[in-house]
């Protein structure tokens, strides 16, 4: 868990100028950002369902406790096994016991973004266990030793060339070594490769996109099938998944499903929905012998008593706000610097690793409300960063000389005649310096904006001053 | 219909034209105007920076200024978004005060909002002679339901064709603050939303805000492009004859 303070902006500076992401991230405009909205046309019901989810959500998260308890005493009476782990050091412990457990070498994995958030790769790899991540996307980064620059695409950040490239490098120890031209050719040799994996594997790993209170099920949406083989395949699953997890029952997942895909990718339903309830059964034809649930909290139950940011736990990870996030599409997820980049990385991180440690990364922000007006769970992100931002003030994480200057035109605003004498001062300087040219190339003290775009010069005196000489229109 | 003019910082600072146009239209839709000499900011600059204490004193004054006119009325819909979304949130802790701001919060509106939809103006006497596209800024947009108005109001201006752009709702990248304290992304936003304008074959760039118009005039200025850029009151008074934003003598 690197802290990203320090880095944030010279890692923004750095995806700015790298081509390669620049290319590939256009490739939301036309991917996500389109599909979203034709899928929205054709639904007029959404925002119907839209506050039903949100109802859904807050009633849960109200009554999170009854319903966690509720879902391990499903879990138990299907014959699997709940175990609490109050941080990632923890849930990384009891993953590794349960392993230990089943005599595990091989691991297969499905996406978990708490499964990057406690990091339980570095973990299983230290104890002597090899992790496949078995999502398309997930199993490419795994191969450049990367992390996911995206919550539903993982290696969004890779252009074709170089998930090509890196087949080469990684499959010639498997005889395969063909020129890849196409997407189905290159997800068909990630098949190939993976399909013995799947056999090999002891433990599958998978997150969860929901929790069922009602029947103990674990819900995990892919449009790949991975999950099911990951799930059924080894003896022992995992479901590794956070607090907020929770839903009362599978009515309401229907309604958040049908939320996450459209908002996700467009689609109207993923092309897998597997839900998965206990172990094998006597008459199951396939599936586990062993389930078990980690239920993480990890800074969940603090958020959740925080009523100002509360609302952040209604998220459902589709990644709407990334995608609709003009910052984000700029800079692209690493820059963020950890495991949940975009608006809601900006709110979820300072909460997950400390205000300090993640300072840019509410302030990275024009709060332009696109996130929030594309958030299926309407989830007030602007609000919740310029929250974080009220923090930092409080707390005097906002570096001094930016903390000065703010207070010297506060106390200016309250006092209009000193305000509008040095306004009009101000401004007066600044016609003088413009001369006849009606805009600065550069400007002392203003190389933040100059740098790469001219400031237009003040027009004339100030609107105040003229008006009150008795100009009229 | 007694209204109150709200300036804004920006328009008073760099384009009193904008003020000048917005009372020039608000006298034509028949109101009286009045422009309190006492306002400075809305405080936006302290509000998105965390500065709570600051917000609440600013728009307390800004409310005891406007108090007393039956509309308050603003040339962007940042501010105008401020005011009326952002207010009545920061007076919430204290009864007395949240009474005041949500009642002046209601009688807070855009200009091209307050012209279509309380005015009920559907024609203004002007024109300009141009393909002008317009930029939503993000606070008329999504704080403000400020999109058809000033496309309307535009609509009646004579001469001028109203050409689209690309990703019109997306963020010039201005954001206050933002365009100083991450200007490296910053400039990779405003870059974008200058290709749109380009792209899209307009001589003419709109706006209602004028932190985008200058944000986006000085990116288009920076890349020797020659398209003019005002704030949309200007075009709408029809007193766009004077040097664009950005504009000197050497145009």
């Amino acid at each position: 868990m690197s802290a990203p303070r320090p880095q944030f902006k010279a890692q923004a500076g750095r995806a700015l100028r790298d081509a390669q992401l620049q290319h590939a991230l256009t490739h939301i405009r036309s991917g996500f950002v389109e599909n979203r909205r034709k899928a929205l046309e054709v639904l007029p019901e959404f925002e119907v369902l839209r506050r039903a989810g949100k109802a859904i959500k807050d009633h849960t998260l109200a009554n999170l406790d009854l319903y966690l308890e509720r879902f391990e005493r499903e879990v138990q009476a299907s014959g699997g096994q709940v175990h609490w782990a109050g941080d990632a050091a923890e849930a990384r412990e009891i993953v590794l016991r349960l392993c230990a457990e089943a005599g595990a070498r091989t691991v297969t994995k499905g996406k978990s973004m708490i499964g990057e958030e406690i990091a339980i790769n570095a973990a299983l790899e230290a104890a002597g266990i090899e992790p496949v991540e078995t999502d398309l996307g997930e199993y490419i980064i795994q191969l450049a030793g990367e992390t996911p620059s995206h919550i539903i695409a993982p290696a969004l950040h890779k252009t074709r060339a170089q998930i090509v490239a890196l087949f080469r490098k990684h499959h010639a120890q498997y005889g395969l070594s063909q020129a890849l031209e196409s997407v189905p050719e290159i997800v068909d040799e990630a098949r190939q490769v993976l399909r013995d994996r799947y056999f090999q594997a002891d433990v599958g790993i998978t997150g969860a996109n929901f929790l069922i209170a009602e029947t103990g099920s674990a819900v995990v949406v892919t449009n790949e099938g991975n999950g099911d083989l990951t799930a059924t395949l080894p003896k022992t699953h995992i479901v590794l998944a956070s607090l907020e997890k929770v839903v009362p029952t599978r009515e309401d997942v229907n309604v958040l499903l049908r939320l996450l895909a459209r908002s996700a990718t467009g689609q109207a339903f993923t092309a897998y929905t597997s839900f998965f309830t206990g172990p094998r059964r006597t008459d199951d034809l396939d599936g586990p012998d062993r389930f078990h649930v980690v239920l993480v909290d990890n800074g969940r139950s603090v958020i959740a008593g925080d009523s100002d940011f509360h609302e952040v736990l209604r998220c459902i990870r589709c990644g709407a706000c990334m995608n609709h996030c003009p910052v984000y599409n700029a800079i692209g997820g690493h820059a963020y610097g950890w495991v949940y980049p975009g608006p809601i990385g900006a709110v979820l991180t300072p909460l997950l690793i400390g205000e300090e440690q993640a300072a840019d990364l509410p302030n990275a922000s024009t709060l332009c409300g696109r996130c929030e007006a594309v958030c299926p769970m309407s989830i007030p992100l602007p609000g919740l960063l310029r929250k974080h931002r009220e923090r930092q003030y409080a707390e005097r994480i906002v570096p001094p000389r930016q903390r000065l200057a703010l207070r010297a035109w506060a106390w200016l605003a309250q006092r209009p005649a000193f305000y509008h004498l040095s306004t009009r001062a101000g401004m007066r300087l600044l016609r003088l310096l413009a001369r006849r040219h009606g805009r600065f190339h550069r400007l002392p003290l203003a190389g933040g904006w100059t740098a790469n775009r001219d400031l237009p010069a003040p027009q004339g005196e100030t609107f105040l001053a003229a008006w009150k000489r008795g100009e009229r229109p | 219909m007694r209204v109150g003019l709200f300036v804004t910082c920006l328009v008073d600072a760099f384009r009193p034209n904008v003020g000048f146009s917005a009372v020039a239209l608000l006298e034509q839709a028949g109101c009286t105007v009045a422009v309190p000499a006492g306002q400075t900011c809305c405080g936006q600059p302290a509000y998105n920076s965390g500065d709570r204490e600051d917000a609440r004193r600013i728009a307390r004054q800004v409310i005891e200024l406007f108090e007393e006119f039956d509309y308050v009325v603003a040339p962007s819909g940042s501010c105008a978004g401020m005011l009326k979304r952002h207010y009545p949130e920061l007076c919430a802790h204290d009864p007395a005060w949240r009474v005041r701001a949500e009642r002046f919060a209601s009688r807070v509106h855009e200009l091209s909002e307050f012209l279509t939809d309380v005015v009920g103006l559907r024609e203004v006497d002007a024109s300009y002679a141009g393909r002008c596209t317009y930029h939503d800024s993000c606070s008329s947009l999504r704080e403000m339901d400020v999109r058809a108005q000033p496309r309307a109001l535009l609509g009646s201006v004579q001469g001028l064709e109203l050409q689209e752009m690309a990703d019109t709702e997306v963020c010039c990248g201005f954001g206050g603050t933002f365009c100083v304290k991450y200007p490296e992304i910053s400039v990779r936003m405003v870059s974008d939303k200058a290709a749109a304008v380009t792209a899209s074959g307009a001589d003419t760039l709109l706006a209602g805000d004028m932190g985008c118009l200058l944000n986006i005039a000085g990116r288009l200025k920076r890349e020797g492009s020659a398209v003019r850029v005002y704030h949309v009151a200007e075009v709408l008074a029809g007193r766009a004859d004077v040097p664009g934003i950005g504009e000197g003598d050497d145009a």
